[in-house]
């Protein structure tokens, strides 16, 4: 029989090979899966975690993939980290793609270089207005951040249908449900001529470096590290709590919307109801994954972009639903929270049941 | 009452030989032996650091150990996990407890028990045990609210639950006042007629000799020596266990009594922030420079709350309701206040004054950060920092492999040298200690005297919060009682003695409503 025993402390072997571990375990359970719907099991894995990369420009849209959730993934390591669980990254992306992308439309023919920084600083405010009500509903009121910020993902993703169908859709699209396209001076600056390859790709990993330096060598810093594992010393060295939700909340909120109005101008060109396919959700897996930490965070945000990526590849080659990039994600997550149990236990084999004494 | 008819196999009771455990960096112990006879209170002694954690957490399968040997009524064993241990018949109560603070006293109990029928009627039985060994306790609080006293009585009745043969105690009465003591004392006493052996863990050596039968002796993770405590000296245990002779901290000359007060607290009211804590009523003190003012009282009476509202983490109410230097601080939180040089030091050293799972240095910045001036343009100075930290280690004799160690691989009282370190070393003016010396030894009671007494001399406001009543008589100039959220009138040491003062603290129905007439049972006992 297996036993699970306390080490009494914690492995730092098995804080890096956690993570692999689930790895390893996803793609084993995954194949598993393809098994019992009749496809070859390593032709599958193969095809859903290899052949994205195998195709012409292969990097190129793994790292468009991978920004936003690069982006969002280190705002979230960071709240975390203080004990401040955002779940509703989602809801921050698509306001920040609906306040820049309002903007993109209702000025189409301002000048590139105004308008561009003002569609991003629209998108960073609006992600930092959600995150912000969140904050504020937490310490005004006590309300659980949890549940206020996945209900604000759910709002605005319906504000964003209600746009996009409604006052803001598109009079010559034929009637979807979609924006007209922003004017060529809305749109990100691009990083390779004639590819989709936007400044988001270079920003991404240059925040995730900003903060990791915020995190480990800085007050503010050392502040959230203390929320996060004692509340009790914050209070005794001074702290303050609420304005440390505030911060969190903030730049997880207005990271999450900076990667959405970058979506809407760098890869979309419009908005359309179906902005984000959950980059919110996927980007906490993200941030487990790279151990919150925001260096961590870049190639776990790579490694879950190959799984959008490599959702695609199965469908037009293997024929299989786009939903089994969900399910890979969803076992993830599962093996990598299962597996941190090997932090602080060891599991050992038993012969049998001890005897009472 | 626990009943034992079992046939007992002769030969003693726990027979540990060649104990050895190796910390990276620290050789914790090395081929330690121990022997336990039955119906035996054995005192476990040595200086903080010296390994008496380290091994009973071995006996009790909470660590490892690399080699040695474990020979329990005569069969060896090797003890995988405390569970392992319960099931032989060990229980121990830790140095430093593991409550869930948001669970009932009867929560607690029931989730270390392994199986739903011992939680049948458990609170009946901790209601049952409770009253039977003098351990009062309410099942149904919320351990939250509960003082670190009343958490250790959890644990105890939590192993006397389990019927055990040998019962380890790390340190259990440097939280308790001298009448707790002496009912523990009885317990303890009792369960060792009726067969439970007692393995005893302390720094008190009066009480040592008091109470045990037998001794061993550690000094840096090696045995030194055995003996019958009675038999022995104070003065000799301490100077076997730390290898160097002791003396009283040297008395300072009196204070001027024209010094201006440099921390005053007036009426301070404020209610606790806990359900079930103490309120503090009408608390009225000052503290002149060069002064120490002694806060005697049972834990639970209002310490906790005293403390968080001088040092700011709950607000003192009106900001004339403290006074720093003259600088109303009321409204002030902690950094504010460490700003006006005010610094603390928590009962708790576990998550409050410390953070456990980060480095020494960190600790040290967590509340140096300010007076130290460690923060250049919001970037931490890690350099400064790391000095800091090491001259902590350093003028204070922490044992430790240095300012990168994480907290909790410190003992006990090595933290707690740290801690106090930390804030001395801040150079305060007014400085609130509480319990400065729980869980230090002798020579390191001592070191940590002689620094608050230096920190006076050089003119700063000490306040002591202790339940040690000898440490408040060596320190204090003044003493104080509190109960029931007041404080009494302060007398001066000179007037006081240990029994007026120890009938103020003892049973609230002593302590009158008005501080005003504790102020006159105190005068009349002098
Ligand atoms: N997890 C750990 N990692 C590294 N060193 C450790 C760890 N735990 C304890 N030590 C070291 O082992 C030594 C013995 O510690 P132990 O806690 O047994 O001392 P102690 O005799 O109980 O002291 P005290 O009276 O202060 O409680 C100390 O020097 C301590 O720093
Ligand atoms: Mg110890």
């Amino acid at each position: 029989m297996l036993k699970i025993e306390a080490r009494g402390y914690e492995s730092k072997f098995w804080r890096y090979a956690s993570p692999i571990l689930a790895l390893l375990l996803t793609g084993a359970t995954s194949g598993l899966i393809f098994a019992a719907m009749d496809r070859p099991p390593v032709l599958t894995v193969y095809t859903f975690l290899i052949v994205p990369l195998l195709e012409q420009d292969g990097f190129q849209a793994l790292a468009v993939k991978a920004a936003p959730l690069i982006m969002m993934g280190v705002g979230l390591s960071l709240a975390y980290r203080a004990n401040v669980w955002n779940i509703g990254t989602d809801g921050q992306f698509t306001l920040g793609a609906i306040c820049g992308g309002g903007i993109a439309l209702a000025f189409p023919d301002a000048p590139s270089l105004a308008l561009f920084p003002a569609i991003v600083a629209g998108g960073i405010i609006g992600g930092m207005l959600n995150g912000g009500l969140v904050a504020w509903l937490r310490i005004r009121f006590n309300a659980n951040e949890i549940l206020t910020s996945l209900m604000f993902a759910y709002i605005t993703q319906y504000l964003l249908v209600y746009l996009v169908t409604g006052p803001w859709r598109d009079p010559e699209g034929f009637g979807f449900p979609q924006t007209a396209l922003f004017s060529d001076n809305a749109l990100a600056p691009r990083l390779i001529e004639d590819t989709n390859v936007h400044i988001g790709v270079l920003l991404a990993p240059l925040i995730a470096i900003a903060l990791w330096v915020m995190l480990e060598k800085t007050l503010l810093g050392f502040q959230f590290r203390v929320l996060g594992q004692a509340t009790r010393a914050a209070r005794f060295a001074g702290f303050n709590e609420n304005r440390l939700v505030w911060v969190a909340m903030l730049i997880s909120g207005g990271l999450a919307g900076l990667a959405g109005v970058l979506e809407a101008t760098g890869t979309l060109g419009q908005l359309t109801t179906t902005l984000s396919p959950g980059y919110g959700f996927t980007a906490i897996i993200v941030s487990f994954l790279g151990r919150l930490n925001p260096i961590g965070v870049i190639p776990a945000g790579l490694l879950l972009a190959l799984t959008y990526l490599g959702g695609d590849a199965a469908q037009i080659n293997l024929g299989l639903p786009n939903a089994v990039t969900g399910i890979f994600q969803g076992i993830l997550l599962f093996y990598l929270l299962g597996c941190d149990i090997l932090l602080l236990n060891r599991i050992r084999w038993v012969r049998s049941k001890p005897k009472a004494a | 009452m626990l009943v034992r008819n079992e046939s007992i196999a002769p030969g003693p009771l726990l027979a540990m030989t060649g104990m050895t455990k190796q910390y990276p960096g620290c050789l914790a112990n090395d081929q330690v032996s121990l022997t336990v006879e039955r119906n035996q209170i054995h005192a476990l002694l040595g200086e903080n650091g010296a390994g008496k954690s380290t091994l009973v957490k071995m006996i009790y399968g909470v660590v490892k150990p690399d080699a040695g040997e474990i020979v329990w009524e005569g069969q060896k064993v090797t003890v995988p996990n405390p569970g392992a241990a319960q099931r032989l018949g060990i229980g121990m109560v830790f140095q430093h407890f593991s409550l869930f603070e948001a669970l009932t006293v009867t929560e607690n109990i029931a989730l270390g028990l392994a199986t739903a029928k011992e939680r049948v009627g458990l609170r009946g039985r901790i209601l049952q045990i409770s009253t039977e060994y003098g351990l009062p306790l309410d099942p149904d609080r919320v351990v939250h609210d509960l003082s670190v006293g009343e958490r250790q009585r959890i644990e105890i009745v939590r192993c006397l639950l389990q019927n055990p043969k040998l019962l380890i105690m790390d340190e259990p009465t440097s939280v308790l006042t001298p009448s707790e003591v002496q009912k523990l004392f009885v317990t303890l006493r009792r369960l060792a007629s009726e067969g439970c052996s007692i393995l005893y863990i302390s720094h008190k050596l009066e009480e040592v000799r008091a109470l045990c039968s037998a001794a061993t002796i550690m000094r840096l993770g090696r045995n030194v020596a055995r003996c019958a405590p009675a038999e022995k000296t104070v003065k000799e245990l301490a100077e076997i266990m730390i290898n160097m002779d002791l003396h009283r901290p040297t008395p300072r000359p009196p204070v001027a009594s024209t010094a201006p007060p440099r921390l005053v607290v007036d009426r301070l009211t404020i209610r606790s922030h806990n359900q079930f804590g103490t309120d503090l009523k009408d608390i009225s003190l000052s503290i002149a420079g060069g002064e120490i003012l002694g806060i005697a009282g049972i834990a639970g009476n209002g310490q906790s709350e005293l403390m968080d509202a001088l040092s700011g983490e709950i607000s003192a109410g009106k900001p004339e309701s403290v006074l720093i230097d003259g600088v109303a601080a009321g409204h002030m939180g902690p950094a504010d206040r460490r700003r006006i040089r005010g610094c603390f030091v928590p009962e708790e050293r576990n998550g409050h004054g410390a953070v456990t799972t980060m480095s020494l240095a960190d600790n040290a910045f967590l509340s140096g950060y300010l007076r130290g001036a460690l923060v250049r343009f919001g970037v931490i100075d890690k350099k400064r920092t790391f000095v800091f930290a090491e001259n902590i280690i350093r003028r204070f004799d922490v044992r430790t492999t240095g300012p990168k160690a994480e907290a909790r691989s410190l003992s006990g009282g090595n933290l707690q040298k740290f801690l106090v370190g930390r804030e001395v070393l801040q150079d305060p003016s007014v400085l609130v200690i509480n319990q400065p010396t729980w869980g230090v030894d002798a020579g390191a009671a001592l070191a940590i005297h002689e620094a608050i007494m230096a920190l006076a001399q050089g003119g700063a406001a000490v306040m002591i919060i202790s339940q040690d009543l000898d440490e408040i008589f060596v320190l204090a100039d003044r003493i104080a009682v509190i109960a029931g959220g007041r404080v009494s009138e302060p007398v001066a040491t000179r007037y006081a003695t240990v029994e007026s003062i120890g009938r103020l603290m003892g049973g609230t129905s002593v302590i009158a409503d008005s501080s005003a007439e504790m102020a006159h049972a105190l005068s009349d006992a002098r």
